[in-house]
């Protein structure tokens, strides 16, 4: 299982991501650069969080036209594993991978606190390691996480399960208190928590763990 | 000023030079016939702006240098002392920790947001340019009265600019401190650190050399940002006009910082770079101009080859810009498309603007004409030093403290609510939810507690530090006070499991023309360097910060200690959270508690008293001892510094830090109720142990001679403290937690 972890200009959780992926739970994983055209043969992509760009324009829209992306859009509508963290959650909505958008908080402030999910679908492939309706303790930190999407997009994806992770206590604002989404085929899922930063008893709590872990799963079930 | 405004086309706008002019530029009557005298003729007018950069007293320390000499700087784990762009200290297994303290007041209060943004982007590059990855941030931060009308705009402007630079760069903010005191309704402070770590061998320094080697150009492009921040917005004292300064403040791209940051490590991996320094305050002229003084060579800067924001930026412009984002690299010869291949490929500029010379001269030229021609030793170790006048105020500071008239409140648990709801006491998570405190994945205890502490891979240990100061101590007496500030952050490092090993510090003060203000930076140094000795814990990097006054009125004397500690191992260290019930708490140390200087006496009563509490540094240090060996052997994981505010907010802080937990207490009470439960001391240090750990706790107390007292235990989602069978305090955590963490957000609101 090698997984493989994008970085963009401006991308700040992407060593964090290969840490937590090798030294805690033993994969394979390596950065692909946002100008290759190719995934370097990795069972599962990571885009991860950071201000990729600056943000500057609006999160996420520069790094969708990034050549890697074109790779990883041929990647997802082949069934492959895609996990986008916070910004990597708002490149996966700019390129149209996922549904809806991310907007800035509605309290208008960056925020950085623990935060407790419900999982919501436990079919998806960076979900299929948790119990359905499971909680789970994991950082926000983001100034723009505010899940959007209009009435018929979240229509749609209430009703084909899309909806992954659920805040219990809505810190941003969210539509229908959305953390998480995935594709309509559960091999794409958006968050804005950071996963990542949950997997290591050191630095805190590790409930991230099982979302990494899931992916044998799903690729032994595919 | 009155300086020439450029027209909107390319051309050296060169007026003629004067007296006048150089007055203008914030030179003496003095200093600008030194110039002459230097040169041995009239400045051109590039030369008159590099002047009055280079011995302004943010570049030159020119009213400091003569006592900053007290400071203790050497030590077994000094790598780099003071004179580099920061400091550097031995954390075993070949690596250093690279760190310091650095102020960015007045253009933080001009403009908030972009004032701190660049405080923390300016820090940042002080420590990764000496090839160091930054892993931790903190911030001190001084501002108003909380009620004071610019307040709320200001603490807003300076968290949003704090956590909008650092979470966009990617270096966890992981702790700081803020204060509120009228003192600095006209002059804030904004005091940003950095840590880094790197191997020894692959530490950077900023000594340019090699005769012939190129000088390259890396980073952002030159705009007119920030020009004159350096000499004449940090280097005098604010005036009604100074508003209009707005134009000196830097705007800050954390953006093009972490491509630098990503860029500059990985060129300062491989072998071309000779040396490499950040374009901070003053920009080329004084990054150019310490690179050659510190290896003895001459500089020329061809300043056609800078690359411009804006074709009309002319070339004194560029010579005094304060855009950020920027280094200067000495590069080996022939290596440049080595460099330039790395920056490219980072989306960054890399170009070569001049070369290392021999003939010991800061020069630059434009066109085909030489602008500025000056010996490099002139605007540095030639630079003016005063040894300014100081004399003792004729009344010192604050009023004795008539006891009999200070009424003892008949509700004590009303007070002790109060308090917590209090600007000075209140929690903290308003301004660091702001930050990221997690990117590194590396933090070990966040921001909150005493002291933080971030994890080093490399060494399976950690690093503890904190910034420290209280300013009303430092005011009443700046010998004491400044040593205070001193051993409460070795006690911050202490209750976290480390142990304190060097520090970096920030002196904010007033108006170093005025004698009273030299006596109170003179005394607070000597206070230090005492405490420094003691201590074992040398200066290694700090900055200096005078003229913060408004309208004439100076600050509070505000030396901050940024103090570093070791923690043996990153699995045993300690929150000050109360976890678990039926655990015993215990009171470490024989501080006495005194009203004098309290918060309780500030908020309660509106009064300081008029001396800070008594100090022993010896009790500190055995303490300090105690703490750090009963965290690491495991016996301890929850453990509270005891300061401000006194033993009820401290137990207090515990209980709501943790999930709720209460504790029942009893103390004895020798005088009066509110000097046990709010008054403040040095050396004191509450825990929570379990009961098998008590003993071996009481044991190594006993060893190192540090008084313990078992108060109670903990347990329900009470607290209450008795005394002589009096229930002085009974409180639901909860309600505590609530009057504590609802003020902050209400004070950011105005409301």
């Amino acid at each position: 299982m090698k997984w493989g972890v994008l970085h963009f200009p401006g991308s700040n959780d992407e060593r964090d991501t290969i840490y937590a992926l090798e030294s805690v739970l033993g994969y394979h994983a390596r950065l692909l650069w946002h100008g290759d055209r190719n995934l370097a043969d990795c069972d599962a992509i990571v885009l991860p969080g950071g201000f990729s760009y600056g943000d500057y324009l609006r999160c996420g829209a520069l790094a969708r036209f990034s050549p890697v992306m074109e790779a990883v859009a041929d990647f997802a509508k082949s069934g492959g594993p895609v996990l986008g963290i916070c910004n990597g959650f708002q490149v996966l909505c700019e390129a149209g991978l996922l549904p809806g958008a991310l907007v800035q908080n509605r309290g208008l402030k960056f925020r950085c606190v623990p935060a407790t999910l419900t999982v919501e679908n436990n079919t998806t492939a960076f979900t299929l390691g948790y119990e359905d309706g499971a909680q789970a303790v994991i950082p926000i930190k983001h100034g723009e996480g505010c899940y959007v999407a209009d009435q018929s997009t979240l229509a749609e994806i209430q009703d084909h399960g899309q909806i992954v992770f659920r805040y219990t206590s809505n810190p941003n604002g969210s539509i229908d208190d959305i953390a998480g989404v995935c594709n309509r085929e559960g091999n794409v899922v958006g968050l804005m928590p950071h996963p990542e930063h949950a997997v290591d008893p050191l630095t805190g709590v590790t409930d991230g763990q099982p979302l990494f872990r899931s992916v044998d799963q799903w690729k032994q079930a595919a | 000023m009155g300086a020439p405004v450029t027209k909107a086309t390319n051309y050296r706008v060169a007026p003629e030079v004067t007296r006048a002019l150089g007055l203008e530029h914030g030179l003496t009557d003095g200093e600008y016939d030194r110039v002459v005298e230097h040169l041995g003729r009239t400045p051109t007018f590039e030369e008159l702006g590099v002047f009055s950069v280079m011995w302004s007293e943010h570049c030159s320390y020119k009213s400091s240098r003569v006592h900053l000499g007290r400071f203790p700087t050497t030590g077994p784990r000094v790598l780099q002392g003071p004179g580099e762009n920061a400091g550097g200290i031995d954390i075993g297994g070949g690596m250093a920790a690279i760190f310091k303290i650095e102020s960015h007041n007045h253009p933080s209060y001009i403009e908030p947001y972009q004032g701190a943004a660049t405080g923390v982007g300016g820090i940042l590059r002080d420590v990764f340019t000496m090839g160091a990855r930054p892993i931790a941030n903190m911030n001190s931060l001084r501002f108003g009265r909380a009620d004071h009308e610019k307040t709320p705009f200001l603490l807003g402007g300076v968290v949003a600019g704090v956590g909008g630079y650092g979470n966009s760069v990617g270096v966890a903010t992981v702790g700081g401190e803020a204060h509120f005191d009228a003192g600095y309704d006209g002059n804030i402070l904004v005091n940003a650190f950095t840590l880094g770590i790197v191997a020894h061998d692959k530490i950077f320094r900023a000594s340019a050399a090699g005769i012939g080697n190129p000088i390259l150009y890396v980073g952002s492009k030159t705009g007119r940002d920030g020009i004159h921040g350096a000499s004449l917005l940090a280097s005098s004292e604010f005036k009604e006009e100074s508003e209009q300064m707005k134009p000196t403040v830097q705007v800050g791209d954390p953006f093009t910082e972490n491509l630098l940051i990503e860029a500059c490590l990985e060129a300062m991996a491989g072998d071309d770079i000779v040396a490499i320094q950040d374009m901070g305050a003053a920009g080329l002229t004084s990054s150019s101009v310490e690179m050659a003084s510190r290896g003895g060579v001459g500089i020329c800067l061809d300043l056609d080859k800078i690359p411009l924001r804006d074709e009309s930026v002319t070339p004194y412009e560029m010579l005094l810009s304060e855009s950020q984002e920027r280094m200067v690299v000495v590069a080996k010869q022939g290596r440049e498309d080595n460099l330039r291949e790395i920056f490219e490929r980072w989306g960054l500029d890399c170009v070569p603007v001049g070369i290392v010379t021999d003939d010991g001269r800061f020069r630059a030229t434009y066109r085909g004409e030489e602008v500025a021609s000056i010996p490099v030793d002139a605007l540095t170790d030639a630079a003016p030093a005063y040894n300014r006048p100081i004399a003792a105020p004729d009344k010192p500071a604050g009023e004795a403290l008539d006891l009999g008239a200070i009424k003892e409140p008949t509700d004590l648990t009303a007070t002790l609510t109060r308090l917590l709801a209090s600007p000075n006491l209140c929690s903290r998570a308003w301004i660091h939810e702001q930050y990221d405190c997690y990117v590194g994945a590396n933090t070990l205890v966040r921001p909150g507690g005493d002291a933080a502490v971030v994890r080093v891979r490399e060494t399976g240990g950690g690093l503890a530090m904190t910034t420290d100061c209280n300013s009303r101590y430092v005011e009443l007496d700046p010998y004491i006070g400044a040593q205070h500030a001193m051993a409460e952050a070795v006690r911050n490092i202490a209750v976290t499991g480390g142990r304190a090993a060097a520090m970096s510090d920030c002196l904010n003060f007033g108006n170093p023309e005025k004698p009273e203000v030299m006596w109170q930076f003179s005394r607070a140094i000597d206070g230090m360097s005492e405490a420094c000795n003691f201590f074992g814990t040398p200066v290694v990097s700090g900055n200096v910060s005078f003229y913060n006054d408004t309208l004439g009125a100076s600050i509070p004397p505000t030396p901050v200690i940024a103090m570093v500690g070791l923690v043996k191992d990153a699995r045993t260290t300690a929150t000050i959270a109360i976890e678990k019930p039926d655990q015993i708490v215990v009171l470490l140390g024989s501080g006495e508690p005194e009203l004098n200087a309290s918060e309780y006496l500030s908020v309660v009563h509106g009064c300081t008293g008029d001396r800070p509490p008594a100090l022993d540094l010896e009790a500190e240090r055995q303490l300090a001892e105690l703490c750090a060996r009963v965290i690491e052997r495991g016996h301890v994981s929850t453990a509270h510094d005891l300061a401000d505010g006194g033993l009820a907010i401290a137990i207090a802080e515990m209980c709501i830090a943790g999930p709720g937990i209460g504790c029942d207490i009893d103390i004895t009470v020798a005088d009066r109720f509110d000097t046990a439960l709010f008054g403040e001391s040095g050396a004191r240090v509450l825990m929570a142990i379990d009961a098998d750990g008590i003993d071996s706790v009481e044991t190594e107390a006993a060893e190192l001679g540090v008084a313990m007292t078992r108060l109670g235990s903990t347990g329900g989602t009470r607290l209450r403290i008795a005394a002589q069978g009096a229930m002085l305090v009974d409180a639901a955590v909860n309600d505590l937690h609530e009057a504590w963490s609802t003020a902050l957000p209400k004070i950011a609101a105005g409301a």
